[in-house]
Protein backbone atom coordinates (compact mmCIF):
# COMPACT_ATOMS: atom_id res chain seq x y z
CA UNK A 1 0.00 0.00 0.00
CA UNK A 2 1.23 3.46 -0.90
CA UNK A 3 2.16 5.74 2.01
CA UNK A 4 3.10 9.39 2.40
CA UNK A 5 6.78 8.62 1.86
CA UNK A 6 6.00 7.05 -1.54
CA UNK A 7 4.00 10.13 -2.49
CA UNK A 8 6.86 12.40 -1.48
CA UNK A 9 9.30 10.24 -3.44
CA UNK A 10 7.16 10.28 -6.63
CA UNK A 11 6.59 14.02 -6.27
CA UNK A 12 10.35 14.53 -6.08
CA UNK A 13 10.95 12.46 -9.23
CA UNK A 14 8.25 14.42 -11.07
CA UNK A 15 9.51 17.83 -9.86
CA UNK A 16 6.21 18.50 -8.12
CA UNK A 17 5.96 20.45 -4.90
CA UNK A 18 3.10 19.34 -2.66
CA UNK A 19 1.86 20.88 0.58
CA UNK A 20 0.96 18.72 3.60
CA UNK A 21 -2.73 18.69 2.76
CA UNK A 22 -2.05 17.56 -0.82
CA UNK A 23 0.30 14.83 0.40
CA UNK A 24 -2.44 13.44 2.65
CA UNK A 25 -5.06 13.72 -0.08
CA UNK A 26 -2.92 12.12 -2.80
CA UNK A 27 -1.82 9.32 -0.49
CA UNK A 28 -5.45 8.41 0.05
CA UNK A 29 -6.68 8.94 -3.52
CA UNK A 30 -3.72 7.31 -5.27
CA UNK A 31 -3.99 4.46 -2.77
CA UNK A 32 -7.60 3.90 -3.81
CA UNK A 33 -6.74 4.06 -7.51
CA UNK A 34 -3.82 1.63 -7.16
CA UNK A 35 -6.05 -0.63 -5.10
CA UNK A 36 -8.44 -0.72 -8.05
CA UNK A 37 -5.53 -1.28 -10.45
CA UNK A 38 -4.47 -4.29 -8.37
CA UNK A 39 -7.33 -6.24 -9.96
CA UNK A 40 -4.93 -6.71 -12.91
CA UNK A 41 -3.20 -9.37 -10.84
CA UNK A 42 -6.32 -11.53 -11.19
CA UNK A 43 -5.40 -12.08 -14.85
CA UNK A 44 -2.77 -14.66 -15.71
CA UNK A 45 -0.16 -12.98 -17.91
CA UNK A 46 2.77 -15.40 -17.42
CA UNK A 47 3.35 -16.15 -21.11
CA UNK A 48 1.92 -12.92 -22.49
CA UNK A 49 4.06 -10.53 -24.52
CA UNK A 50 3.48 -6.87 -23.58
CA UNK A 51 1.95 -4.53 -26.18
CA UNK A 52 3.14 -0.95 -26.56
CA UNK A 53 1.38 -0.15 -29.84
CA UNK A 54 -1.74 -1.99 -30.91
CA UNK A 55 -1.38 -1.49 -34.65
CA UNK A 56 1.40 -3.60 -36.18
CA UNK A 57 4.33 -1.37 -37.10
CA UNK A 58 7.93 -2.23 -37.83
CA UNK A 59 10.83 0.19 -37.48
CA UNK A 60 9.74 3.35 -39.25
CA UNK A 61 12.66 4.67 -41.23
CA UNK A 62 13.11 7.56 -43.64
CA UNK A 63 15.83 9.05 -45.77
CA UNK A 64 18.08 11.39 -43.84
CA UNK A 65 17.40 14.49 -45.89
CA UNK A 66 17.85 18.11 -44.94
CA UNK A 67 14.50 19.88 -44.83
CA UNK A 68 13.29 23.27 -43.68
CA UNK A 69 13.13 23.69 -39.93
CA UNK A 70 11.67 26.41 -37.75
CA UNK A 71 13.58 29.68 -37.95
CA UNK A 72 15.33 30.56 -34.71
CA UNK A 73 13.19 33.58 -33.94
CA UNK A 74 10.02 31.51 -34.24
CA UNK A 75 11.44 28.83 -31.96
CA UNK A 76 12.31 31.46 -29.40
CA UNK A 77 9.07 33.41 -29.71
CA UNK A 78 7.49 31.61 -26.74
CA UNK A 79 10.60 31.60 -24.55
CA UNK A 80 9.97 33.02 -21.06
CA UNK A 81 13.51 34.42 -21.22
CA UNK A 82 16.08 34.54 -24.01
CA UNK A 83 19.44 36.04 -24.72
CA UNK A 84 21.58 36.17 -27.86
CA UNK A 85 19.43 33.61 -29.64
CA UNK A 86 19.41 31.16 -26.74
CA UNK A 87 16.90 30.11 -24.09
CA UNK A 88 17.96 31.59 -20.78
CA UNK A 89 17.36 29.73 -17.51
CA UNK A 90 18.23 30.51 -13.87
CA UNK A 91 21.72 29.44 -12.84
CA UNK A 92 22.30 25.74 -12.30
CA UNK A 93 25.54 25.83 -10.28
CA UNK A 94 25.45 27.46 -6.88
CA UNK A 95 28.05 30.08 -5.99
CA UNK B 1 -34.47 25.18 -39.91
CA UNK B 2 -31.87 27.75 -38.83
CA UNK B 3 -28.60 28.00 -40.73
CA UNK B 4 -26.72 27.10 -37.54
CA UNK B 5 -28.67 23.83 -37.28
CA UNK B 6 -27.54 22.62 -40.70
CA UNK B 7 -25.00 19.84 -41.20
CA UNK B 8 -21.83 20.07 -43.31
CA UNK B 9 -23.47 18.25 -46.22
CA UNK B 10 -26.59 20.43 -46.06
CA UNK B 11 -24.48 23.60 -46.01
CA UNK B 12 -22.44 22.30 -48.96
CA UNK B 13 -25.65 21.63 -50.92
CA UNK B 14 -26.94 25.12 -50.20
CA UNK B 15 -23.67 26.69 -51.27
CA UNK B 16 -23.65 24.61 -54.45
CA UNK B 17 -27.26 25.56 -55.21
CA UNK B 18 -26.48 29.24 -54.69
CA UNK B 19 -28.94 29.47 -51.78
CA UNK B 20 -26.30 30.47 -49.23
CA UNK B 21 -22.87 32.06 -49.49
CA UNK B 22 -19.99 31.14 -47.18
CA UNK B 23 -20.12 34.72 -45.86
CA UNK B 24 -23.77 34.33 -44.87
CA UNK B 25 -23.01 31.00 -43.23
CA UNK B 26 -20.11 32.39 -41.24
CA UNK B 27 -22.26 35.35 -40.17
CA UNK B 28 -25.05 33.03 -39.00
CA UNK B 29 -22.68 30.93 -36.90
CA UNK B 30 -20.93 33.99 -35.45
CA UNK B 31 -24.36 35.40 -34.50
CA UNK B 32 -25.25 32.07 -32.88
CA UNK B 33 -22.03 32.18 -30.85
CA UNK B 34 -22.95 35.69 -29.70
CA UNK B 35 -26.40 34.51 -28.74
CA UNK B 36 -25.54 31.40 -26.69
CA UNK B 37 -21.86 31.42 -25.78
CA UNK B 38 -22.28 33.20 -22.43
CA UNK B 39 -24.52 30.28 -21.34
CA UNK B 40 -22.74 27.33 -22.98
CA UNK B 41 -19.11 28.51 -22.85
CA UNK B 42 -17.74 26.12 -25.46
CA UNK B 43 -14.81 28.24 -26.60
CA UNK B 44 -11.58 29.26 -24.93
CA UNK B 45 -10.66 31.39 -27.94
CA UNK B 46 -12.89 32.72 -30.72
CA UNK B 47 -10.72 32.98 -33.84
CA UNK B 48 -12.75 35.51 -35.75
CA UNK B 49 -9.73 37.06 -37.48
CA UNK B 50 -8.61 33.64 -38.75
CA UNK B 51 -12.17 32.83 -39.85
CA UNK B 52 -12.34 36.08 -41.86
CA UNK B 53 -8.95 35.35 -43.48
CA UNK B 54 -10.08 31.88 -44.47
CA UNK B 55 -13.35 33.24 -45.78
CA UNK B 56 -11.47 35.78 -47.89
CA UNK B 57 -9.53 32.88 -49.40
CA UNK B 58 -12.71 31.01 -50.31
CA UNK B 59 -12.41 31.46 -54.08
CA UNK B 60 -9.07 29.61 -54.04
CA UNK B 61 -10.38 26.78 -51.89
CA UNK B 62 -13.86 26.33 -53.20
CA UNK B 63 -13.20 22.84 -54.53
CA UNK B 64 -12.23 21.78 -51.00
CA UNK B 65 -14.41 19.32 -49.09
CA UNK B 66 -15.05 21.87 -46.34
CA UNK B 67 -15.05 25.08 -48.39
CA UNK B 68 -16.85 27.75 -46.40
CA UNK B 69 -17.83 25.38 -43.55
CA UNK B 70 -17.48 26.67 -39.94
CA UNK B 71 -15.42 24.22 -37.86
CA UNK B 72 -14.26 24.29 -34.23
CA UNK B 73 -10.98 22.78 -33.03
CA UNK B 74 -10.18 21.47 -29.57
CA UNK B 75 -7.64 23.64 -27.80
CA UNK B 76 -4.97 20.92 -27.73
CA UNK B 77 -4.36 21.06 -31.49
CA UNK B 78 -1.65 23.50 -32.51
CA UNK B 79 -2.69 26.57 -34.49
CA UNK B 80 0.13 28.73 -35.85
CA UNK B 81 0.25 32.01 -33.94
CA UNK B 82 -3.05 31.34 -32.17
CA UNK B 83 -3.25 30.49 -28.49
CA UNK B 84 -3.34 26.74 -27.81
CA UNK B 85 -3.86 26.47 -24.05
CA UNK B 86 -4.79 22.80 -23.62
CA UNK B 87 -7.12 24.03 -20.89
CA UNK B 88 -4.07 24.67 -18.70
CA UNK B 89 -2.51 27.65 -16.97
CA UNK B 90 0.79 26.14 -18.09
CA UNK B 91 0.01 27.06 -21.72
CA UNK B 92 -2.33 29.99 -21.08
CA UNK B 93 -0.27 32.31 -23.29
CA UNK B 94 1.31 29.75 -25.60
CA UNK B 95 1.07 30.46 -29.33
CA UNK B 96 2.46 27.51 -31.32
CA UNK B 97 4.93 28.34 -34.09
CA UNK B 98 3.28 25.86 -36.48
CA UNK B 99 -0.04 24.22 -37.41
CA UNK B 100 -0.99 20.68 -36.43
CA UNK B 101 -1.35 18.43 -39.49
CA UNK B 102 -5.13 18.23 -38.96
CA UNK B 103 -5.35 22.03 -38.85
CA UNK B 104 -3.32 22.21 -42.06
CA UNK B 105 -5.74 19.72 -43.63
CA UNK B 106 -8.76 21.75 -42.51
CA UNK B 107 -7.17 24.83 -44.07
CA UNK B 108 -6.45 23.05 -47.34
CA UNK B 109 -10.06 21.81 -47.44
CA UNK B 110 -11.29 25.40 -47.15
CA UNK B 111 -12.71 25.17 -43.61
CA UNK B 112 -13.49 28.35 -41.68
CA UNK B 113 -12.10 27.85 -38.18
CA UNK B 114 -14.41 29.54 -35.68
CA UNK B 115 -12.44 28.92 -32.51
CA UNK B 116 -10.58 26.71 -30.07
CA UNK B 117 -12.77 24.76 -27.69
CA UNK B 118 -12.69 24.23 -23.95
CA UNK B 119 -11.39 20.95 -22.52
CA UNK B 120 -10.22 19.23 -19.37
CA UNK B 121 -6.66 20.32 -18.64
CA UNK B 122 -4.31 18.33 -20.92
CA UNK B 123 -7.37 16.23 -21.87
CA UNK B 124 -7.39 14.62 -18.43
CA UNK B 125 -10.98 14.37 -17.33
CA UNK B 126 -14.48 13.32 -18.26
CA UNK B 127 -16.58 16.45 -17.69
CA UNK B 128 -14.48 19.45 -18.88
CA UNK B 129 -14.64 20.64 -15.26
CA UNK B 130 -10.85 20.21 -15.09
CA UNK B 131 -10.38 23.15 -17.46
CA UNK B 132 -8.21 25.73 -15.70
CA UNK B 133 -10.47 28.48 -17.02
CA UNK B 134 -14.20 27.74 -16.72
CA UNK B 135 -16.87 25.05 -17.00
CA UNK B 136 -18.69 24.32 -20.26
CA UNK B 137 -22.43 23.71 -19.97
CA UNK B 138 -24.40 20.98 -21.70
CA UNK B 139 -26.70 22.62 -24.29
CA UNK B 140 -29.50 20.13 -23.43
CA UNK B 141 -29.49 21.19 -19.80
CA UNK B 142 -27.12 23.91 -18.65
CA UNK B 143 -26.80 22.42 -15.15
CA UNK B 144 -25.22 19.33 -16.64
CA UNK B 145 -21.67 18.72 -17.83
CA UNK B 146 -20.98 18.31 -21.55
CA UNK B 147 -18.73 15.35 -20.81
CA UNK B 148 -15.04 15.40 -21.51
CA UNK B 149 -12.40 15.90 -22.23
CA UNK B 150 -13.60 17.27 -25.61
CA UNK B 151 -16.61 18.86 -23.88
CA UNK B 152 -16.19 22.23 -25.57
CA UNK B 153 -16.17 20.65 -29.04
CA UNK B 154 -19.26 18.50 -28.36
CA UNK B 155 -21.17 21.39 -26.78
CA UNK B 156 -20.25 23.73 -29.65
CA UNK B 157 -21.65 21.25 -32.20
CA UNK B 158 -24.80 20.58 -30.15
CA UNK B 159 -25.42 24.31 -29.61
CA UNK B 160 -24.95 25.22 -33.29
CA UNK B 161 -21.81 27.25 -32.56
CA UNK B 162 -20.06 25.46 -35.43
CA UNK B 163 -21.09 22.98 -38.13
CA UNK B 164 -18.69 20.33 -36.81
CA UNK B 165 -15.63 20.05 -34.61
CA UNK B 166 -12.46 18.09 -33.99
CA UNK B 167 -11.89 16.37 -30.67
CA UNK B 168 -9.23 14.04 -29.33
CA UNK B 169 -9.85 10.72 -27.60
CA UNK B 170 -7.46 8.93 -25.24
CA UNK B 171 -9.99 6.93 -23.21
CA UNK B 172 -13.33 8.19 -24.51
CA UNK B 173 -12.82 11.94 -24.79
CA UNK B 174 -14.61 12.21 -28.16
CA UNK B 175 -17.30 9.56 -27.69
CA UNK B 176 -18.43 10.23 -24.12
CA UNK B 177 -19.04 14.00 -24.66
CA UNK B 178 -20.69 13.21 -28.01
CA UNK B 179 -23.01 10.86 -26.13
CA UNK B 180 -23.74 13.45 -23.40
CA UNK B 181 -24.44 16.18 -26.00
CA UNK B 182 -26.50 14.11 -28.46
CA UNK B 183 -24.04 14.32 -31.37
CA UNK B 184 -21.92 11.86 -33.37
CA UNK B 185 -18.31 11.26 -32.28
CA UNK B 186 -15.79 8.97 -33.95
CA UNK B 187 -12.49 7.76 -32.53
CA UNK B 188 -10.62 6.36 -35.53
CA UNK B 189 -8.24 3.40 -35.47
CA UNK B 190 -5.00 4.31 -33.72
CA UNK B 191 -2.74 5.79 -36.41
CA UNK B 192 -5.46 6.74 -38.93
CA UNK B 193 -5.16 10.46 -38.17
CA UNK B 194 -1.86 12.25 -37.68
CA UNK B 195 -1.07 13.33 -34.12
CA UNK B 196 1.54 15.84 -35.31
CA UNK B 197 0.80 19.08 -33.45
CA UNK B 198 -1.60 17.45 -31.00
CA UNK B 199 -0.37 18.24 -27.49
CA UNK B 200 0.57 14.79 -26.21
CA UNK B 201 -1.24 13.18 -23.27
CA UNK B 202 -0.79 9.39 -23.67
CA UNK B 203 0.90 8.86 -27.00
CA UNK B 204 -0.01 5.20 -27.54
CA UNK B 205 -3.72 5.95 -26.97
CA UNK B 206 -4.34 9.51 -28.26
CA UNK B 207 -6.28 9.87 -31.49
CA UNK B 208 -7.99 12.84 -33.18
CA UNK B 209 -11.47 12.44 -34.65
CA UNK B 210 -14.64 14.24 -35.77
CA UNK B 211 -17.59 15.40 -33.67
CA UNK B 212 -20.54 16.09 -35.96
CA UNK B 213 -24.31 16.55 -36.17
CA UNK B 214 -24.75 13.36 -38.17
CA UNK B 215 -22.96 10.28 -39.53
CA UNK B 216 -22.59 11.65 -43.06
CA UNK B 217 -20.63 14.63 -41.71
CA UNK B 218 -18.40 12.24 -39.78
CA UNK B 219 -17.50 10.48 -43.05
CA UNK B 220 -16.82 13.80 -44.80
CA UNK B 221 -14.58 15.03 -42.00
CA UNK B 222 -12.72 11.71 -41.93
CA UNK B 223 -12.05 12.09 -45.66
CA UNK B 224 -10.35 15.39 -44.81
CA UNK B 225 -8.28 14.43 -41.76
CA UNK B 226 -7.36 10.73 -42.19
CA UNK B 227 -4.21 9.53 -43.89
CA UNK B 228 -0.51 8.95 -43.45
CA UNK B 229 1.69 11.81 -42.31
CA UNK B 230 5.48 11.54 -42.52
CA UNK B 231 5.65 13.85 -39.50
CA UNK B 232 3.96 11.23 -37.29
CA UNK B 233 5.87 7.94 -37.30
CA UNK B 234 2.88 6.17 -35.72
CA UNK B 235 0.52 7.14 -38.54
CA UNK B 236 -0.51 4.33 -40.84
CA UNK B 237 0.17 4.13 -44.58
CA UNK B 238 -2.24 2.93 -47.22
CA UNK B 239 -5.39 2.40 -45.17
CA UNK B 240 -7.34 5.56 -45.93
CA UNK B 241 -10.60 5.07 -47.79
CA UNK B 242 -13.39 7.21 -49.18
CA UNK B 243 -15.61 6.96 -46.12
CA UNK B 244 -18.64 8.48 -47.88
CA UNK B 245 -18.89 5.25 -49.89
CA UNK B 246 -20.18 3.60 -46.73
CA UNK B 247 -23.18 5.93 -46.39
CA UNK B 248 -25.56 3.13 -47.26
CA UNK B 249 -28.79 2.11 -45.58
CA UNK B 250 -27.95 -1.55 -45.35
CA UNK B 251 -27.13 -3.82 -42.43
CA UNK B 252 -28.47 -7.06 -43.89
CA UNK B 253 -26.21 -9.95 -42.96
CA UNK B 254 -24.00 -7.72 -40.82
CA UNK B 255 -22.89 -9.64 -37.75
CA UNK B 256 -23.12 -7.70 -34.51
CA UNK B 257 -21.84 -8.93 -31.14
CA UNK B 258 -23.38 -7.83 -27.84
CA UNK B 259 -20.86 -8.41 -25.02
CA UNK B 260 -22.69 -9.77 -22.01
CA UNK B 261 -19.93 -8.68 -19.60
CA UNK B 262 -20.50 -5.04 -20.60
CA UNK B 263 -24.28 -5.15 -20.35
CA UNK B 264 -24.05 -6.92 -17.00
CA UNK B 265 -22.20 -3.99 -15.43
CA UNK B 266 -24.24 -1.79 -13.15
CA UNK B 267 -25.47 1.20 -15.10
CA UNK B 268 -28.50 3.34 -15.89
CA UNK B 269 -31.51 1.17 -16.85
CA UNK B 270 -32.87 3.80 -19.24
CA UNK B 271 -29.56 3.83 -21.11
CA UNK B 272 -29.55 0.05 -21.29
CA UNK B 273 -33.15 -0.11 -22.55
CA UNK B 274 -32.53 2.55 -25.20
CA UNK B 275 -29.38 0.86 -26.53
CA UNK B 276 -31.03 -2.56 -26.65
CA UNK B 277 -34.08 -1.10 -28.43
CA UNK B 278 -31.76 0.37 -31.08
CA UNK B 279 -30.02 -3.01 -31.45
CA UNK B 280 -33.47 -4.57 -31.97
CA UNK B 281 -34.10 -2.10 -34.82
CA UNK B 282 -30.86 -3.14 -36.50
CA UNK B 283 -31.93 -6.75 -36.11
CA UNK B 284 -35.28 -6.02 -37.74
CA UNK B 285 -33.36 -4.38 -40.57
CA UNK B 286 -31.49 -7.62 -41.20
CA UNK B 287 -28.45 -7.56 -38.92
CA UNK B 288 -27.49 -10.82 -37.22
CA UNK B 289 -27.21 -10.07 -33.52
CA UNK B 290 -25.60 -12.46 -31.05
CA UNK B 291 -24.47 -12.31 -27.44
CA UNK B 292 -20.69 -12.61 -27.09
CA UNK B 293 -18.35 -13.01 -24.12
CA UNK B 294 -15.42 -10.69 -23.55
CA UNK B 295 -12.96 -9.75 -20.82
CA UNK B 296 -14.74 -7.59 -18.24
CA UNK B 297 -14.31 -3.89 -19.07
CA UNK B 298 -13.08 -3.13 -15.56
CA UNK B 299 -9.72 -4.79 -16.40
CA UNK B 300 -9.28 -2.39 -19.30
CA UNK B 301 -10.08 0.53 -17.01
CA UNK B 302 -7.49 -0.72 -14.53
CA UNK B 303 -4.86 -1.08 -17.29
CA UNK B 304 -5.75 2.37 -18.60
CA UNK B 305 -5.12 4.02 -15.24
CA UNK B 306 -1.58 2.69 -15.33
CA UNK B 307 -0.72 3.18 -19.01
CA UNK B 308 -2.25 6.62 -19.53
CA UNK B 309 -0.78 8.26 -16.41
CA UNK B 310 2.60 6.60 -17.08
CA UNK B 311 2.79 8.04 -20.59
CA UNK B 312 1.44 11.36 -19.32
CA UNK B 313 4.07 11.63 -16.62
CA UNK B 314 6.71 11.25 -19.29
CA UNK B 315 5.04 13.57 -21.84
CA UNK B 316 4.40 16.31 -19.31
CA UNK B 317 8.00 16.34 -18.10
CA UNK B 318 8.62 18.90 -20.88
CA UNK B 319 6.76 21.62 -18.95
CA UNK B 320 9.74 22.97 -17.09
CA UNK B 321 9.46 26.70 -17.75
CA UNK B 322 12.50 26.85 -20.02
CA UNK B 323 11.42 26.93 -23.67
CA UNK B 324 7.75 27.87 -23.71
CA UNK B 325 4.71 28.08 -21.49
CA UNK B 326 4.60 29.35 -17.96
CA UNK B 327 7.71 30.18 -15.95
CA UNK B 328 7.35 30.91 -12.26
CA UNK B 329 8.61 34.30 -11.14
CA UNK B 330 9.34 32.80 -7.72
CA UNK B 331 12.64 31.06 -8.25
CA UNK B 332 16.07 31.50 -6.74
CA UNK B 333 17.62 28.67 -8.73
CA UNK B 334 16.78 26.26 -11.54
CA UNK B 335 15.40 23.52 -9.33
CA UNK B 336 12.98 25.91 -7.64
CA UNK B 337 12.05 27.28 -11.06
CA UNK B 338 11.05 23.78 -12.19
CA UNK B 339 8.97 22.93 -9.13
CA UNK B 340 7.33 26.34 -8.78
CA UNK B 341 6.47 26.45 -12.48
CA UNK B 342 4.82 23.05 -12.24
CA UNK B 343 3.12 24.03 -8.99
CA UNK B 344 1.58 27.15 -10.52
CA UNK B 345 0.92 25.64 -13.94
CA UNK B 346 -0.70 22.26 -13.26
CA UNK B 347 -4.15 21.63 -11.79
CA UNK B 348 -5.18 18.94 -9.33
CA UNK B 349 -6.07 16.10 -11.74
CA UNK B 350 -2.96 16.60 -13.85
CA UNK B 351 -0.74 16.45 -10.78
CA UNK B 352 -2.56 13.34 -9.55
CA UNK B 353 -2.01 11.55 -12.85
CA UNK B 354 1.65 12.59 -13.07
CA UNK B 355 2.06 11.18 -9.56
CA UNK B 356 0.37 7.85 -10.42
CA UNK B 357 2.41 7.54 -13.61
CA UNK B 358 5.69 8.42 -11.97
CA UNK B 359 5.03 5.93 -9.20
CA UNK B 360 4.03 3.16 -11.63
CA UNK B 361 7.22 3.68 -13.64
CA UNK B 362 9.53 4.04 -10.66
CA UNK B 363 12.12 1.42 -9.91
CA UNK B 364 10.67 -1.55 -8.05
CA UNK B 365 7.13 -0.97 -9.29
CA UNK B 366 7.65 -1.01 -13.07
CA UNK B 367 6.99 -4.75 -13.45
CA UNK B 368 4.05 -4.85 -11.08
CA UNK B 369 2.23 -1.94 -12.68
CA UNK B 370 3.45 -0.79 -16.09
CA UNK B 371 4.65 -4.09 -17.53
CA UNK B 372 1.62 -5.89 -16.11
CA UNK B 373 -0.74 -3.32 -17.70
CA UNK B 374 1.05 -3.68 -21.07
CA UNK B 375 0.54 -7.43 -20.88
CA UNK B 376 -3.12 -6.99 -20.05
CA UNK B 377 -3.32 -4.69 -23.07
CA UNK B 378 -2.24 -7.68 -25.18
CA UNK B 379 -5.02 -9.81 -23.66
CA UNK B 380 -7.63 -7.11 -24.35
CA UNK B 381 -6.46 -6.52 -27.91
CA UNK B 382 -6.48 -10.29 -28.59
CA UNK B 383 -9.96 -10.49 -27.08
CA UNK B 384 -11.26 -7.90 -29.57
CA UNK B 385 -9.43 -9.63 -32.44
CA UNK B 386 -11.05 -12.92 -31.47
CA UNK B 387 -14.55 -11.41 -31.61
CA UNK B 388 -13.84 -9.65 -34.91
CA UNK B 389 -12.87 -12.98 -36.49
CA UNK B 390 -16.57 -13.79 -36.45
CA UNK B 391 -18.30 -10.42 -36.15
CA UNK B 392 -18.35 -7.15 -38.10
CA UNK B 393 -19.16 -4.93 -35.15
CA UNK B 394 -19.67 -4.86 -31.39
CA UNK B 395 -22.31 -2.64 -29.79
CA UNK B 396 -22.26 -1.27 -26.23
CA UNK B 397 -23.59 1.87 -24.56
CA UNK B 398 -21.16 4.81 -24.89
CA UNK B 399 -21.47 5.86 -21.26
CA UNK B 400 -23.09 4.33 -18.17
CA UNK B 401 -25.48 7.27 -17.82
CA UNK B 402 -26.68 10.40 -19.57
CA UNK B 403 -24.81 13.66 -18.86
CA UNK B 404 -23.84 13.99 -15.20
CA UNK B 405 -24.67 17.19 -13.32
CA UNK B 406 -21.91 19.74 -12.95
CA UNK B 407 -19.99 19.37 -9.66
CA UNK B 408 -21.66 16.03 -8.93
CA UNK B 409 -18.56 13.82 -8.84
CA UNK B 410 -15.63 14.78 -6.64
CA UNK B 411 -14.07 11.34 -6.20
CA UNK B 412 -11.51 10.67 -8.98
CA UNK B 413 -12.21 6.94 -9.20
CA UNK B 414 -15.95 7.58 -9.50
CA UNK B 415 -15.30 9.99 -12.37
CA UNK B 416 -12.98 7.46 -14.06
CA UNK B 417 -15.88 4.99 -14.12
CA UNK B 418 -17.85 7.22 -16.52
CA UNK B 419 -15.36 5.99 -19.16
CA UNK B 420 -15.79 2.27 -18.47
CA UNK B 421 -17.33 1.51 -21.90
CA UNK B 422 -14.98 3.67 -23.94
CA UNK B 423 -11.56 2.96 -22.41
CA UNK B 424 -11.20 -0.67 -23.68
CA UNK B 425 -11.41 0.61 -27.27
CA UNK B 426 -8.32 2.82 -26.87
CA UNK B 427 -6.48 0.00 -25.10
CA UNK B 428 -7.18 -2.24 -28.13
CA UNK B 429 -6.51 0.57 -30.64
CA UNK B 430 -9.69 -0.17 -32.58
CA UNK B 431 -12.15 2.45 -33.96
CA UNK B 432 -15.50 3.26 -32.35
CA UNK B 433 -18.30 5.75 -32.84
CA UNK B 434 -20.91 7.14 -30.49
CA UNK B 435 -24.22 7.79 -32.20
CA UNK B 436 -27.37 9.15 -30.51
CA UNK B 437 -29.98 6.42 -29.95
CA UNK B 438 -32.63 8.11 -27.82
CA UNK B 439 -33.44 10.28 -24.81
CA UNK B 440 -34.02 9.49 -21.15
CA UNK B 441 -37.03 10.62 -19.11
CA UNK B 442 -35.34 13.99 -18.44
CA UNK B 443 -34.94 14.51 -22.20
CA UNK B 444 -31.17 14.06 -22.03
CA UNK B 445 -29.55 12.30 -25.01
CA UNK B 446 -28.32 8.69 -24.86
CA UNK B 447 -25.40 7.41 -26.95
CA UNK B 448 -24.74 3.99 -28.44
CA UNK B 449 -21.20 2.84 -29.21
CA UNK B 450 -20.38 0.93 -32.40
CA UNK B 451 -16.97 -0.74 -32.29
CA UNK B 452 -15.16 -2.15 -35.32
CA UNK B 453 -11.89 -4.00 -35.98
CA UNK B 454 -8.69 -2.09 -36.84
CA UNK B 455 -9.39 -0.03 -40.00
CA UNK B 456 -13.09 -0.94 -39.76
CA UNK B 457 -14.35 2.65 -39.84
CA UNK B 458 -16.34 1.95 -43.00
CA UNK B 459 -18.59 -0.72 -41.49
CA UNK B 460 -19.09 1.45 -38.40
CA UNK B 461 -20.20 4.35 -40.59
CA UNK B 462 -22.53 2.11 -42.60
CA UNK B 463 -24.25 0.65 -39.52
CA UNK B 464 -24.45 4.04 -37.79
CA UNK B 465 -25.89 5.66 -40.92
CA UNK B 466 -28.53 2.92 -41.12
CA UNK B 467 -29.35 3.26 -37.43
CA UNK B 468 -29.68 7.03 -37.79
CA UNK B 469 -32.26 6.53 -40.56
CA UNK B 470 -34.13 3.88 -38.56
CA UNK B 471 -34.33 6.00 -35.40
CA UNK B 472 -35.04 9.29 -37.14
CA UNK B 473 -34.03 11.51 -34.19
CA UNK B 474 -31.14 13.43 -35.71
CA UNK B 475 -33.19 16.53 -36.51
CA UNK B 476 -33.82 17.06 -32.82
CA UNK B 477 -31.72 19.90 -31.40
CA UNK B 478 -31.01 21.24 -27.94
CA UNK B 479 -33.22 24.25 -27.22
CA UNK B 480 -31.32 27.25 -25.96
Amino acid sequence: MIDKKDVEYAAGLAQLKLDEEEKEKYTEQIGEILNYVDKLSELDTDDVVPTAYTVPMKNVLREDQVKDSLPREKSLANAPDEKDGHFRAPKIMSD
Amino acid sequence: MNIYDLTIHELKEKIAAGELTPAEIKKAYAARINEVEDRVKSYITITDELAEEELADYENKKEGLLAGIPIAVKDNMSTDGIKTSCGSKMLENYKPPYDATVVEKLNEAGAVIMGKTNMDEFAMGSSTENSAFFDTHNPWNLNHAPGGSSGGSAAAVAAGECAAALGSDTGGSIRQPASYCGVVGLKPTYGMVSRYGLVAFASSLDQIGPITKDVEDSAILMNVIAGHDPKDSTSIEGKKEDYTEYLKEDVSGMKIGIPEEYFNLEFDEEVKASVLAAVEKLKEAGAEVETVHMIDASYALAAYYVIAPAEASSNLARYDGVRYGLRSEQAADISEMFTNTRLEGFGDEVKRRIMIGTYALSSGYYDAYYLKAQKVRTLIKDDFDRIFNDFDLIITPTAPSTAIELESKSDPLEMYHTDIFTVPINIAGVPAMSVPCGFDSSEMPIGLQLIGPHFGEGKIIQAAYTLEKLLNIKEKRAEL
